[in-house]
């Protein structure tokens, strides 16, 4: 289950904001505070994850307190499917 | 001639219930602030001020991040006759080590006695101070004196003459030494005229809406001092809640019937491109009167992309206008009309970089087109020079110099960088334009920098902070800006020689040149490129060659 969403995720962070499609991103690896992920592309993220899951990240959500890795993003997207 | 605080004091007996600033914070309510509210809120920190021994013409540094507290601590600071400047805070985005030490460069310059700050981010402040600098205070703003009654005839400000320093504007280099645009009374108020009086404000039915940041001249003068001295409405909302929903500009100016927007050249691709529909039913832009394109090289493709969006709820295309300006001038120098849409001038690519003239276009060859950042404010005369300081012909490309009344005073405790900006009394602005039919169009930069997303950023500071990774030849590495399209900015790349061949070893150091670099610029690299030895082209003097090595990128990545 947290794979079918981590693995897309992963994916487009790596092609789409990073521009380094060969880049494996690791599931506890810090996206937001590490700076990683630059605050203008964490729209796209929003937008991607609303496309893919159906799910809604609101823009008060878009922070290291609410999820900071993909695991974390993983369960918020999973709690709000079912 | 008046003063800020006269300005101040008036609006308090005048107007006192009128609205100043509606502030805006995501997830709360809007705060609006009467001029009562915001005079009372400035009293209490200028008292704090005096309680601490501040004396008027010493600098305050404000670190805070946008709302009320930043808002009071600077118009505090006024009533004072302190002088604010007010910092970027730490963000995700930079090493907070790296933040110390571009804060500590900053003090032994600028020389602060007071930094203002909050309780959490005290230890943080402290860890830039050094034995023996010029800070006395760190002021914190759980301290702050009680509200009363402002007493104009204690208030210190109110002495101050109209040629005192009255702000200071840090320009946002990422390394080495930050020069503090000093600016005075006289020069503040008489850019606020002129720049009021060529938009047509009438503060009876004009509403700025604002996401950007104050630490920066066009948040900092055309969307904080000329709405709160001017009484025009300020809808005020942080750069951080914008970014993650830049919907909240239009439905602001929906809801506040706002007339008046700045924006740099890639907020109109990152709204067009990032705003859905949902965000903005029953959304009416058509108040919006003047969007002005600023601080960025205009693109009339992001106007385009803008309106293409938004028309459908009622955005003008006459609101689509440009504007050139800089902290040296306070801030504009030249406003495209607001009749009509800025002029694009249509030129022969060939004639304009070889021989640099702006010529009409010729059958068969390229054209590039050039848009107009419009006429010179009633109060500022412009040249464009040559080397030589002689005055060039129009549709020449030549150095762009400015002279106003509303110049800064000086680079803040920089003799040296004053004598070399100003010649003869016109500042020499580093940036390459020509004029045609009376209008001033911007070409290029005399000197290689980079602006990302409104930010400018020397490619050398770059190159340095990557020569710094394990693994990367020491200087052979460059930094250039390559414009985007999709992004409507420059978006930077770097190209880095490494001492090992092996791929995976190179990929791990552009990983590494990536997570450096950003992290103490906080500048995001979009394309790093590690190369083995010998491919970065240097000139005979051996100096690296940008645009040569830009060539050769570019080459190469059309032939992939």
């Amino acid at each position: 289950m947290t794979t079918e969403i981590i693995t897309p995720i992963a994916k487009f962070i790596a092609e789409k904001i990073l521009k380094q499609p060969s880049k494996v991103i690791s599931a506890d690896e810090p996206l937001i505070s590490s700076g990683l992920i630059d605050s203008f592309s964490l729209m796209d993220l929003a937008l991607f994850i609303e496309d893919t899951f159906g799910v809604r990240v609101e823009d008060t959500e878009l922070n290291a307190e609410t999820f900071d890795n993909l695991n974390q993003l993983a369960a918020l997207i999973s709690s709000r499917k079912s | 001639m008046t003063t800020l605080p006269n300005l101040l004091q008036r609006s308090y007996h005048e107007s006192p219930d009128k609205t100043s600033i509606i502030l805006q914070h995501a997830g709360q309510a809007d705060k609006p602030l009467t001029y009562r509210d915001l005079i009372h809120g400035a009293n209490r920190f200028a008292l704090t001020y005096a309680r601490e021994g501040i004396k008027p013409g010493e600098v305050v540094i404000l670190i805070l991040q946008h709302g009320e507290d930043l808002v009071y601590a600077f118009w505090g600071a006024i009533l004072h006759g302190a002088i604010p400047s007010i910092m970027p805070f730490l963000t995700e985005k930079l090493a907070p080590e790296k933040y110390r030490a571009d804060l500590s460069s900053l003090i032994s310059i600028t020389k602060p006695t007071t930094i203002v700050t909050y309780p959490e981010f005290e230890a943080e402040v402290r860890g830039a101070l050094t034995e023996g600098d010029s800070v006395k205070n760190v002021i914190l703003t759980d301290t702050i004196e009680a509200e009363t009654e402002p007493n104009f005839e204690t208030l210190q400000g109110l002495k101050s003459s109209p040629e005192a320093i009255t702000v200071l504007q840090h320009s946002s280099g990422t390394t080495g030494l930050q020069k503090g645009v000093a600016l005075s009374h006289r020069a503040v108020l008489n850019q606020l005229n002129a720049y009021s009086e060529t938009l047509r404000i009438d503060p009876a039915s004009d509403v700025i809406v604002s996401w950007l940041p104050l630490y920066h001249d066009m948040g900092f003068i055309a969307c904080f001092l000329m709405p709160v001295l001017l009484r025009i409405p300020l809808v005020n909302m942080s750069p951080f809640d914008w970014v993650r929903a830049p919907y909240k500009l239009h439905q602001a100016v929906s809801q506040y019937k706002g007339t008046l927007t700045w924006l740099p050249n890639f907020a109109y691709n990152f709204c067009a491109h990032k705003i859905r529909e949902r965000n903005l039913e029953g959304v009416d832009l058509s108040t919006w009167r003047a969007i002005i394109n600023c601080s960025e090289p205009v693109h009339v493709e992001s106007h385009d992309l803008f309106h293409g969006k938004f028309s459908a709820y009622g955005l003008k295309k006459s609101a689509l206008q440009t504007c050139y300006a800089m902290a040296e001038n306070v801030f504009a120098v030249t406003q495209s009309p607001l009749d009509g849409t800025p002029v694009v001038d249509v030129i022969d690519r060939e004639t304009f970089m070889t021989q640099r003239l702006a010529t009409s276009p010729v059958a068969d060859s390229p054209s590039m087109q050039m848009t107009s950042s419009g006429h010179p404010l009633p109060n500022v005369k412009i040249r464009i020079v040559d080397e030589a300081f002689n005055d060039l012909p129009n549709r020449s490309v030549g150095e762009i110099a400015v002279q106003s009344d509303c110049m800064l005073t000086e680079y803040f405790n920089r003799p040296d960088a004053t004598e070399a900006a100003i010649k003869d009394g016109w500042y020499l602005t580093g940036d390459y334009g020509y004029i045609a039919g009376g209008e001033l169009y911007v070409s290029g930069r005399k000197k290689d920098l980079i602006i990302v997303g409104g930010k400018n950023v020397y490619p050398q500071d770059l190159e340095s902070l990557a020569s710094e990774v394990d693994g990367v030849h020491k200087g052979r590495v460059v930094a250039f800006g390559m414009y985007d399209e999709e992004e409507g900015t420059e978006e930077v790349v770097i190209i880095a020689e490494a001492e090992s061949t092996i791929p995976s070893e190179q990929e791990a150091i552009a990983d590494a040149i990536r997570k450096h670099v950003t992290k103490s610029s906080a500048i995001a690299l979009r394309h790093v490129k590690v190369v083995d030895e010998k491919w970065i082209l240097k000139t005979s003097s051996g100096k690296t060659a940008r645009s040569a090595n830009k060539e050769k990128f570019l080459k190469e990545l059309g032939e992939v």
